[in-house]
């Protein structure tokens, strides 16, 4: 294995993995700081990427399609927020079980929707940074993964600013960390929590975006990324921002490099991650930026 | 005299077409993938075989008596198909049974059919009958086994001077069979392998891969790949390219056969050589008109108009059974058995023998290489000269463009 | 005692029913939906009593069936010795994941299982002998006496494995280890602090729960001929196995019971009538609908409704 070889492996794990930091960043809201067991986010990705299919087809640029979903997806976290709160999360810890069966239930039903309406054959988007590449000597680097990259830092840097500049992002922190407190000062946390599934679900859009312009998505995409997703999160530690990027890079890096491996191959790609995650639970379960 | 015998023979005729009548129709009976990875095949495999059901019934049925289909979706998902599979033959009461398309939902029905000996039509299956042995086992595909299906790819890397292979096969059975018959084959022909990688059916991305086999530098590449990696790999090999050692590359992907990835992929196929089991400009007889006819059809069941890969054998099979049905004027197993491994069939993809273990006696792969393909056209396939056939010889329309990299304009 | 009445009746009803009925197709759909009623109380011993959420089923439920495919291959071992060696194999690895993960919350547990699933499914793919992507056509041997026909017995034996997974689940509930489950459920932190051995009850649990999925899965190779990974380790056991106890209900051993005979066989039917996508779509509503109307499953609204009487 050439050192060349080996840097360019590294260099395009570092693109992929700055991909699936922006997919699990939505999860890093639900699921790291609102502690919802929102194992139905990759289905609203890729619910998020078939919409984006759909206004392609009307001409716009995929990324711009992201964009142009934001609201609609942020109202719809909205509504799943306050439904997932009236029937489990008001009823106490028992329900919280039922909490995890609920969005696998959902997830399922997103995907048969998603079947129904779309029919079983994957479906893809044509830009102009699509199939094309950069060149720098003998590297090629795909254009669509360098336009991925650079949509999920700016995705990134602006939820990273959001969270810590503005009142309502001190006050998602907040009422991850200490709802009681939040609640004396006035503030009321369902709320505040319903806004940030909305924007977790509205990040879950533009992840769609992305996950289109990487390649051709299918209904059953979901199920792959579930695991990815949390092991991201996970390995973060539960609602680090920065921490997902890492854990982003560090997955898309390692995937990459089991993937050139002449004795690993590309057969444990996959499981390598998880392997990652499976470790991380065991021996460092707060994850490497958690608290 | 002449009148009373006018008059038996009159009434013996009335009375036997009666009694065809009052048997009710022939009841053929199969589950299909409609549903899980290959249900996109499987939705238009089943159109044709629609068609031939129709076309039959319109001709008056098979016997006097008009055929009736019962398709059940298995989902891809072989843990359904025995049940699937007794309910036809317990409830339904099916005469006659075909198996669902692909070796993975086909497997744990061969058992049954031994069991019960009953004939069965095989669909586009790879050696499932090698450890089971059923004799009334006919499998309609081009190939019969790993070695005859990559003959005409390799052959045609070695006429190009190839020394070195570099194989690439998804982690699934079709694939897996196909890569250790093309291995065998290669190592037979004194091929170096410099490069082999086998991956997980998720992957959605093989830059690293691609990157992997150019810093190889081998003389050919063969890939076994399902539709979704198939578009993965062609969208990879345009953007990061393979080198200019390949002189050829493809073989096995699966998946650019369908029209709608090929509309979509456009000149990215550009150069590369691919198997398929027709393309337009063979002369089998009645392809032609039957493509027609299915383009209609398919489109209103919104399912692959152009129909090259599965669905004209599909429709072969139900010509198989009505040749052998007409043929023995019954619908006894035995009888159709003994007839389908005695005669030569004449379908839509040609004449088809079959040898002892029910497979094609001789194999029929088309490798064809993509030439001149434009972006965003779907017509331009229906037009012979965009896949130009390089194997087998007698229905060769030209020779490989080499090495790789020219002959995809880049 | 009404219980090993009802067991042997059953029992009893299934031998009569394979000695005196001939119809193939019945024996194969009893057979998945047998099968699924296994799953689910083996599933809700941890699930439902103990409150941690197994998405992995079909890494345990697979591993057996390899487990007994590969034995089968290697030693020609009869289906006894496959089944009790597929139970030892998915019980260990119940083991070794309970203590790996059971120490964190129930969603880390979940997501623990998830993980599994991959990884073995990733093994058994790499596994040329065991058939690797592949996979493997097994030729049956003849059905032991006094069954003549093959899947007949396995239908008989899968009445007997289920109904044994009711025994012991039923066991587990009435007895002190199914208090400490439901007192860990209710609230770890008290269970723990009353001195509860929270920690070992449920890994106790995980790994009676994965034997048991391991010896459910152990005559699948044996069912279909063929076993394959994909297949093998399809989500449809995950979500088979999760969706019939939240459908009956988790706190009783008869909730999973109920759940999976309406889940399977509703699946059953709707395979051979509208057979197609909607076979999922009908699961997916079927769980919405029931855990968030009725959380006690279907049980919960029989009490309520026989309670208001």
């Amino acid at each position: 294995m050439s050192g060349e070889l080996l840097f360019e492996a590294v260099l395009f794990g570092v693109l992929l993995g700055g991909f699936y930091a922006a997919v699990s960043m939505g999860l890093s809201v639900s699921f790291g700081l609102l502690d919802v067991p929102h194992v139905a986010h990759p289905a609203m990705m890729v619910l998020g990427a078939y919409c984006t299919w759909l206004l392609v087809g009307f001409g716009l640029d995929p990324i711009v399609a992201g964009v142009v979903l934001m609201p609609a997806f942020f109202l719809l976290g909205v509504a799943l927020y306050r439904f997932y709160y009236e029937a489990f999360e008001r009823r106490g810890s028992e329900a919280a079980v039922r909490g995890i069966a609920f969005f696998f239930g959902l997830a399922l039903i997103i995907e048969v929707g998603l079947m129904l309406g779309f029919g079983v054959d994957q479906r893809m988007v044509e830009a102009a940074y699509i199939g094309r590449s950069l060149s720098f000597g003998e590297i090629r680097l795909p254009m669509r993964t360098l336009v991925v990259f650079g949509a999920a830092l700016v995705l990134t840097a602006g939820l990273t600013l959001y969270m810590s500049k503005t009142f309502t992002g001190r006050a998602i922190k907040a009422v991850a960390q200490d709802e009681p407190a939040l609640r004396l000062m006035g503030a009321n946390p369902v709320r505040i929590k319903q806004w940030a599934f909305g924007i977790a679900t509205a990040v879950a859009a533009v992840a769609g975006a992305m996950l289109i312009i990487i390649g051709p998505v299918e209904p059953g995409m979901d199920r792959v990324y579930i695991g990815r997703t949390f092991a991201v999160v996970v390995l973060a530690g539960l609602g680090s921002m920065t921490g997902t990027v890492a854990a982003g890079l560090l997955l898309g890096v390692t995937e990459s490099i089991v993937l050139i491996h002449p004795d690993l191959g590309a057969s444990w790609a996959p499981a390598v991650s998880f392997l990652l995650l499976l470790i991380v639970l065991g021996a460092r379960p707060q994850g490497l930026f958690g608290r | 005299m002449k009148i009373r015998n006018l008059l038996a023979v009159g009434f013996g005729l009335l009375f036997s077409a009666l009694a065809a009548a009052q048997q009710g129709p022939i009841k053929i009976g199969m589950s299909m993938p409609q549903t899980g990875p290959l249900g996109a095949g499987g939705q238009a495999a089943l159109v044709a075989l629609r068609m031939w059901v129709e076309d039959v019934n319109a001709k008056g049925g098979l016997l006097g008596r008009k055929v009736e289909f019962i398709v059940y979706d298995d989902q891809t998902n072989p843990a359904l198909t025995p049940a699937i599979y007794t309910k036809l033959l317990d409830v339904d009461k099916v005469d006659l049974l075909i198996a669902p398309y692909g070796t993975v939902p086909t497997a744990p029905i061969m058992p049954l059919v031994k069991q019960r000996d009953l004939l069965l039509m095989g669909n586009f299956s790879f050696q499932v009958n090698h450890t089971v042995k059923h004799d009334k086992w006919f499998n309609n595909s081009p190939w019969n086994n790993a070695a005859s299906w990559s003959d005409g790819f390799i052959g045609a890397g070695q006429k190009l001077g190839a020394k070195s292979i570099a194989f690439l096969a998804a982690d699934q059975e079709f694939a897996q069979n196909l890569a250790n018959g093309a291995r065998e084959l290669a190592q037979k022909a004194g091929l170096k392998t410099v490069y082999n990688q086998n991956y997980p059916p998720t992957t959605t991305d093989f830059s690293a891969m691609i990157r992997g086999i150019r810093a190889a530098k081998p003389d050919m590449v063969f890939v076994m790949s399902y539709p979704n990696d198939s578009v993965a790999i062609v969208r990879a090999v345009n953007e990061i390219g393979v080198g200019d050692s390949v002189k050829i590359f493809g073989g096995g992907m699966v998946g650019l056969q369908f029209t709608p990835i090929m509309t979509n992929l456009g000149s990215s196929l550009n150069g590369i050589v691919n198997y398929n089991s027709y393309v337009p400009g063979i002369k089998y007889p009645g392809i032609e008109e039957f493509l027609q006819r299915y383009a209609k059809k398919a489109a209103e069941a919104k399912v692959d108009p152009l129909g090259f890969y599965l669905p004209p054998f599909n429709y072969a099979i139900g010509q198989m059974l009505e040749q052998a049905i007409n043929g023995t004027k019954s619908i006894d197993q035995k009888k159709l058995a003994e007839y389908l491994h005695t005669h030569e069939l004449h379908t839509i993809v040609g004449p088809i023998k079959y040898g002892p273990d029910g497979e094609w006696a001789n194999p029929r792969v088309v490798q064809a290489q993509f030439r001149d393909v434009t972006d965003k056209n779907m017509d331009q396939f229906r037009q012979p000269g965009k896949q130009v056939v390089i194997y087998p010889p007698q229905y060769k329309t030209g020779d490989v463009v080499a090495p790789f990299e020219k002959a995809r304009g880049k | 005692m009404k219980f090993w009445i009802g067991v042997a009746v059953a029992f009893g009803a299934a031998a009569a029913t394979a000695a005196f009925v001939d119809f193939d197709y019945f024996f194969f759909a009893a057979y998945t939906v047998l099968m699924f009623v296994m799953l689910a109380t083996a599933w809700n011993i941890l699930g439902g009593y103990a409150g941690y959420v197994n998405f992995g089923t079909p890494a345990f439920f697979g591993l057996g069936a390899y487990t007994a495919a590969v034995l089968y291959k290697a030693f020609a071992l009869p289906l006894g010795l496959q089944i009790a060696a597929a139970a030892l194999m998915s019980g260990l690895l119940g083991l070794v994941a309970g203590l790996l993960t059971l120490r964190l919350r129930g969603i880390f547990f979940a997501i623990a299982t998830i993980a599994l699933t991959v990884i073995m499914e990733t093994l058994f793919i790499n596994w040329r002998y065991a058939g690797g992507a592949t996979g493997l056509q097994l030729l049956r041997p003849p059905p032991m006496a006094p069954f003549e026909s093959y899947i007949k017995m396995l239908f008989v034996l899968m009445v007997g494995m289920a109904l044994a997974s009711i025994a012991l689940a039923r066991y587990v509930e009435r007895s002190w280890l199914g208090r400490g489950l439901r007192a860990l459920r209710d609230s770890e932190e008290a269970a723990e602090s009353s001195g509860v051995p929270t920690l070992k009850l449920k890994v106790f649990a995980c790994t009676l729960s994965g034997a048991l999925m391991g010896a459910c899965g152990a005559p699948m190779p044996m069912y279909l001929s063929f076993i394959e990974p994909a297949s093998t380790f399809n989500l449809n056991y995950a979500v088979g196995a999760l969706a019939s106890p939240m459908i009956g209900g988790t706190a009783h051993w008869l909730g999973p019971v109920i759940g999976a005979l309406v889940l399977s066989s509703l699946q059953q039917l709707v395979t051979v009538t509208i057979s197609n996508e909607m076979n999922v779509l009908v699961v997916g509503v079927l769980l919405v609908f029931f855990v968030v109307v009725a959380p006690d499953g279907i049980l919960g609204l029989l009490k309520r409704i026989f309670s208001r009487k």
